[in-house]
C-alpha cells in the first residue's frame, strides 16, 4: 500500500472541494408561524436557503429588531474564501505529488488554522448581526442580543435558532482528517 | 279565461294532494327515521380531525346562486376556502380589480353573477386527477375551469346559442370534453319570433367543449342541434361506453308556458345518447355547418396575473339528419333528472323524478338495439329506440322524487329522493333496495368522492340538502342549506355530521387530499411576474402621469408600501394603483384599500400584481392601508395620497421614509 498516503491526500483535497458542491453550514429558525423552520444555508461563496425567498424572509424577520440586512454581496469573505480553498486544493495536490510527510503535516496545520480563523470570523459576523442594531428599530428589547449560536441551539425571542454544519462542512472536516491520515501513513512507511 | 284558470288551479291542487299523500306514504315506509338527530354514538370521533391535522378528502360544493365554489374538508366539514367563479367577490377583489374584470365578460357585457350548479373534477383514465375543477354557470350559459394548483378560476367560456346551461359540465374519461346542454329551448340562432311558435322556431343545442391536454384551455369544439326539449343533466360514458355522453330531457311535450303541468304529461321522456367519437369523425369529414356566433372565451394567466377576454364569432354545428348514428333517444320515465353511469360503464341510471320507479338502461342492449335498427319512431331524424330493448332493470318503488345517483365502487348505488327526503342504497344488477337513510331535508344531489368516476372512493357519502328549517339556530327568514355526511363503509349507512354550506350546493365533487396537496402552489415566483405594470423591487416603485391617468407602481413588503407618500394627484384624475406584493413566503398576502374607492379592496398574493382604479373626487389628503393582517407592524402599514385641485401646480412626487439628515 505504497500509494495509501497519496490516496488519502487526494481524498483530503476532494473533501475541501466539496465546499463548492454543498453548503458548509446551516442556520434554522423555528417559530410557531414557521413550523417547518426557515433554513439559511451558508456556502463558501454564497448565502441562500431551502426556498428561493429564504434570505428575504430572514431579512424581513430581522428588520423588526433592527438587525442589518444580510447581503451576500457585502460580505468580502464570500469572495476570497473560495480563492483560499482553491489554493489549498492546489497545494494539496502538489503535496500528494511530492508525497512528503512534512508537507502533509504543514497542509494539515494550515487547514486547521484556517478553520479556526473561519469559525472566529463566523462568530464575529454573528456577533455583529446580533448586537449592532439600528437605533430606529421598531422593536427594542433592552439588553437583548439576537446573535445566533456558533453551533447548537439557542432561544432568541419567539425563535429557536439551530446552527449546525451542512454536508460541505462535514466533507471539509473529513478532508482535514484525511490529510492527517496521509501524514500518519507516510510516517509509517 | 276564468274557467281555464280554475281548471288549472284545480289540477294544481290535485297534484299537490297527490304529492302530499306520497310524502306521508314515504314517511310511513321509513322505519329508520328516528327523530331529528338519527346519529349513533361514535359519530363524533368519526368526524373529529384534531387541530393541526389535515382532512382526508377535499369536497368541492357548488354555491348555486352564490356563484362560487365552497371548498370543504371531509370528514370534518370544515370550510377551507370560497373560490370566486361567476360572481364578483369584494373580499378577494375578484371582478373588481382590473385584472379579473375580463373574466366576467360575456356577449351581454359584464355579467357579475351566475348560478353555479355542478362542479366536476378533471379525470385521467376515468379517475379524478386533481388538475382542474369545472363548473357550469346556468343563467348566462358558461363553463368555468378552476386551476387546483392555485384554487383560482383560470378560464370562463361562454356557450353560444344556449339558454340555461344546466346539463353541464360532466367530463369524459380523459377530460377530452366537458359538455353543455341548453335547459331552455331557444330560437337557433336567436331571433325575434312569437313565443307560441316554439315547436317550429325553437331548438335545443348540446355543446362539446374541448379541453387542451397540456394547459386545460377550453374551446367550443362543436354543437349538436336537437329538438327544443329541456336538457336537464348529463354524464359521459366510461370503459366500454367511453365515447358516448348521455343527456336527460324533459318537456318533450315542447311546452312554453306552465311547464309544471304541460311538461309533465308524457309517461316517458328521453335520454339523448350522443356518440361524440363519431361526431369527431363527422367533423374531420367536414360534415358540419359553420354558423355565425357571438361568445367570449376568458382566460387568466398566472404569469401576467391578468385575464384577457377573447371574442369568438363562429361555431361548428352538426345536424343529426346529416350525421346518421350521432344521436339516439332512449325512452325513459318520467321527466328524468340525473343520468348516472356506473363505474363499469354498462349501466345508465335515470332518475325519473315523476316516476314511481328508477329506470336503469344497459349500454350493451343499447348497442344491440342500434345494431338491429328496431326503432320505435324518429324525431327530427333521430331514431327513438324501444324502451323494452334498452332497459336493464327497474328499482321498484324505491322512494319518491328520485334525482341523482352515485356509486361506491363495491357494486352499490345510492340515489337521492327529494320528496321522501332520503338516500336509498340499492344493488346494481339485482335492483334490490338494501338500505335507506333520512335526510334533513329534501336532498338534491349526493356525492361520494370519485362517485361518478371509474374508481369511486366509497368511504363517505355527502347528501346536499335544500331545506334546513329547524336544523340550526334560526337566522331570520333566510336559512342556510346543508350537507350531511354518512359513513358508507358498512351494510347500513350511518349519519355522522351535518353542516351548513355556502349558498346552495347543487352538486359536489370529492377527491383524496393527496391528489391535490403536493401540487398546491405556495406563492408566485417574482421572477416569473410578467404583469405590464409590475414593480419587482422598491427601486422600481414610481408614479407616472399620462394626461389624466396616473399610474402608481407600488410595492408591498412587511410592513410598508413603497411609495407611501404621493403628491401631485388631482381631482378628476383616474388613478391606477398597480400593487406588487414582493413577499416570497407562504401565506403572506397584503391587502390594499383607499378611502372612497368605488370598487373594493385588493388582496395580493406573494409575487402577484393587482390593480385598483380610484377616482379622487375632492381635494385633501387621502389615506390608504393594508387590509390583511400581515405582520406585527401591519397596523403601521399605511400611507397618503395628496389630492390637489384640478388646476393646481402641485408637482408629482413620491417617497418612502424621510430623507437621511445631512451630516
Amino acid at each position: 500500500m505504497k500509494a495509501l498516503p497519496r490516496l488519502c491526500m487526494v481524498l483530503a483535497t476532494a473533501g475541501i472541494l466539496g465546499l463548492f458542491l454543498f453548503p458548509m453550514w446551516k442556520i434554522i429558525l423555528y417559530a410557531p408561524q414557521y413550523p417547518t423552520g426557515v433554513q439559511m444555508n451558508i456556502w463558501i461563496n454564497k448565502i441562500d436557503g431551502t426556498e428561493p425567498g429564504t434570505l428575504q424572509n430572514v431579512n424581513i424577520l430581522n428588520h423588526y429588531v433592527g438587525m442589518k440586512y444580510i447581503e451576500p454581496d457585502a460580505i468580502p469573505e464570500l469572495k476570497y474564501f473560495p480563492m483560499v480553498i482553491l489554493v489549498m486544493a492546489g497545494l494539496g495536490l502538489l503535496a500528494a505529488a511530492i508525497n512528503k510527510k512534512s508537507l502533509y503535516l504543514t497542509w494539515l496545520i494550515i487547514m486547521v488554522l484556517l478553520s479556526i480563523l473561519g469559525f472566529y470570523d463566523f462568530y464575529l459576523w454573528e456577533y455583529d448581526y446580533g448586537h449592532n442594531l439600528s437605533d430606529t428599530a421598531p422593536i427594542k428589547i433592552p439588553g437583548a442580543s439576537f446573535q445566533p449560536p456558533l453551533i447548537g441551539t439557542k432561544e432568541i425571542l419567539n425563535f429557536t435558532a439551530v446552527s449546525l454544519p451542512h454536508i460541505g462542512g462535514y466533507l471539509a472536516g473529513a478532508g482535514i482528517f484525511f490529510s492527517f491520515l496521509a501524514y500518519w501513513f507516510r510516517r509509517k512507511q | 279565461m276564468k274557467t281555464k284558470m280554475s281548471f288549472l288551479s284545480w289540477s294544481l291542487s290535485a297534484a299537490t294532494l297527490i304529492l302530499l299523500a306520497g310524502m306521508f306514504a314515504g314517511c310511513g315506509g321509513n322505519q329508520g327515521k328516528a327523530g331529528p338527530s338519527a346519529v349513533s354514538g361514535d359519530a363524533a370521533s368519526a368526524v373529529y380531525v384534531p387541530p393541526g391535522q389535515y382532512d382526508e378528502f377535499y369536497a368541492f360544493m357548488s354555491g348555486g346562486f352564490s356563484g362560487q365554489v365552497g371548498v370543504y374538508g371531509l370528514p370534518s366539514g370544515r370550510l377551507l376556502r370560497v373560490i370566486p367563479v361567476f360572481a364578483v367577490d369584494a373580499e378577494k377583489g375578484y371582478g373588481f380589480n382590473e385584472e379579473t374584470k375580463p373574466m366576467l365578460e360575456t356577449s351581454f357585457g359584464f355579467v357579475p353573477w351566475d348560478d353555479a350548479h355542478h362542479p366536476e373534477l378533471s379525470q385521467t383514465n376515468g379517475e379524478t386527477d386533481g388538475r382542474y375543477l369545472f363548473i357550469n354557470g346556468n343563467n348566462t350559459p358558461r363553463i368555468a375551469r378552476i386551476d387546483l394548483t392555485t384554487f383560482e378560476t383560470a378560464e370562463i367560456i361562454e356557450i353560444p346559442n344556449s339558454g340555461g346551461n344546466h346539463s353541464s359540465p360532466f367530463t369524459t374519461e380523459n377530460t377530452e370534453y366537458v359538455v353543455a346542454g341548453t335547459r331552455f329551448g331557444v330560437p337557433y340562432p336567436q331571433k325575434d319570433v312569437a313565443i307560441n311558435t316554439y315547436a317550429e322556431n325553437f331548438k335545443g343545442v348540446l355543446s362539446f367543449i374541448s379541453v387542451n391536454k397540456e394547459d386545460g384551455d377550453m374551446d367550443v369544439a362543436f354543437q349538436v342541434l336537437l329538438p327544443a326539449f329541456d336538457y336537464d343533466l348529463a354524464h359521459s360514458g366510461k370503459g366500454d361506453s367511453h365515447g358516448w355522453t348521455f343527456f336527460t330531457t324533459y318537456n318533450t311535450e315542447l311546452k312554453h308556458t306552465l311547464l309544471e303541468v304541460g311538461a309533465s304529461q308524457h309517461d316517458k321522456d328521453y335520454i339523448a345518447a350522443v356518440n361524440w367519437k363519431l361526431a369527431e369523425k363527422y367533423i374531420a369529414e367536414g360534415k358540419f355547418k359553420e354558423i355565425p356566433a357571438n361568445y367570449r372565451d376568458n382566460s387568466y394567466s398566472d404569469e401576467t396575473h391578468m385575464a384577457t377576454s377573447k371574442k369568438v364569432d363562429k361555431v361548428r354545428v352538426l345536424l343529426p339528419e346529416d350525421c346518421p348514428g350521432l344521436v339516439y333517444f332512449l325512452p325513459t320515465p318520467k321527466s328524468p333528472h340525473g343520468v348516472d353511469v356506473d363505474p363499469t360503464g354498462e349501466y345508465i341510471v335515470a332518475s325519473g323524478k315523476l316516476s314511481a320507479d328508477l329506470t336503469v338502461h344497459s349500454f350493451k342492449k343499447m348497442l344491440a338495439a342500434i345494431e338491429n335498427q328496431a326503432f320505435e319512431t324518429t324525431i327530427s331524424g333521430i331514431p327513438v329506440l324501444k324502451y323494452e330493448d334498452v332497459v336493464a332493470g327497474v328499482v321498484k318503488e324505491p322512494g319518491l322524487g328520485p334525482l341523482h345517483t352515485e356509486f361506491d365502487g363495491k357494486g352499490n348505488a345510492y340515489t337521492t329522493f327529494f320528496i321522501s327526503s332520503e338516500v336509498v342504497k340499492w344493488k346494481v344488477g339485482t335492483w334490490e333496495v338494501l338500505d335507506r337513510a333520512p335526510t334533513f331535508y329534501s336532498v338534491g344531489h349526493l356525492m361520494i368522492p370519485g362517485g361518478d368516476s371509474k374508481k369511486p372512493q366509497g368511504k363517505y357519502l355527502v347528501a346536499l340538502n335544500k331545506i334546513t328549517k329547524d336544523r340550526y339556530l334560526p337566522t331570520g327568514p333566510e336559512l342556510t342549506q346543508s350537507a350531511q355526511l354518512y359513513d358508507i363503509t358498512g351494510d347500513k349507512m350511518k349519519m355522522l355530521l351535518d353542516f351548513p354550506t355556502v349558498g346552495e350546493p347543487h352538486y359536489a365533487q370529492g377527491i383524496s387530499a393527496d391528489r391535490i396537496v403536493p401540487n398546491s402552489k405556495k406563492f408566485f415566483p417574482l421572477e416569473e411576474n410578467k404583469h405590464p405594470y409590475r414593480a419587482l423591487g422598491e427601486k422600481e416603485a414610481r408614479v407616472e402621469r399620462s394626461g389624466k391617468d396616473v399610474h402608481i407602481y407600488m410595492t408591498t413588503i412587511r410592513s410598508h408600501f413603497a411609495p407611501d407618500n404621493i403628491e401631485g394627484v388631482k381631482v378628476g384624475d383616474r388613478v391606477y394603483f398597480h400593487v406588487t406584493n414582493l413577499e416570497q413566503d407562504w401565506d403572506v398576502p397584503h391587502g390594499f384599500a383607499v378611502q372612497g374607492a368605488n370598487n373594493a379592496e385588493l388582496l395580493i398574493m406573494p409575487g402577484q400584481t393587482e390593480t385598483l382604479v380610484w377616482y379622487p373626487k375632492n381635494e385633501g389628503v387621502i389615506p390608504f392601508y393594508c387590509t390583511d393582517f400581515c405582520s406585527a407592524l401591519h397596523q403601521e402599514m399605511q400611507g397618503y395620497v395628496r389630492v390637489s385641485a384640478a388646476n393646481a401646480n402641485t408637482p408629482l412626487v413620491w417617497s418612502l421614509g424621510e430623507p437621511e439628515p445631512e451630516q
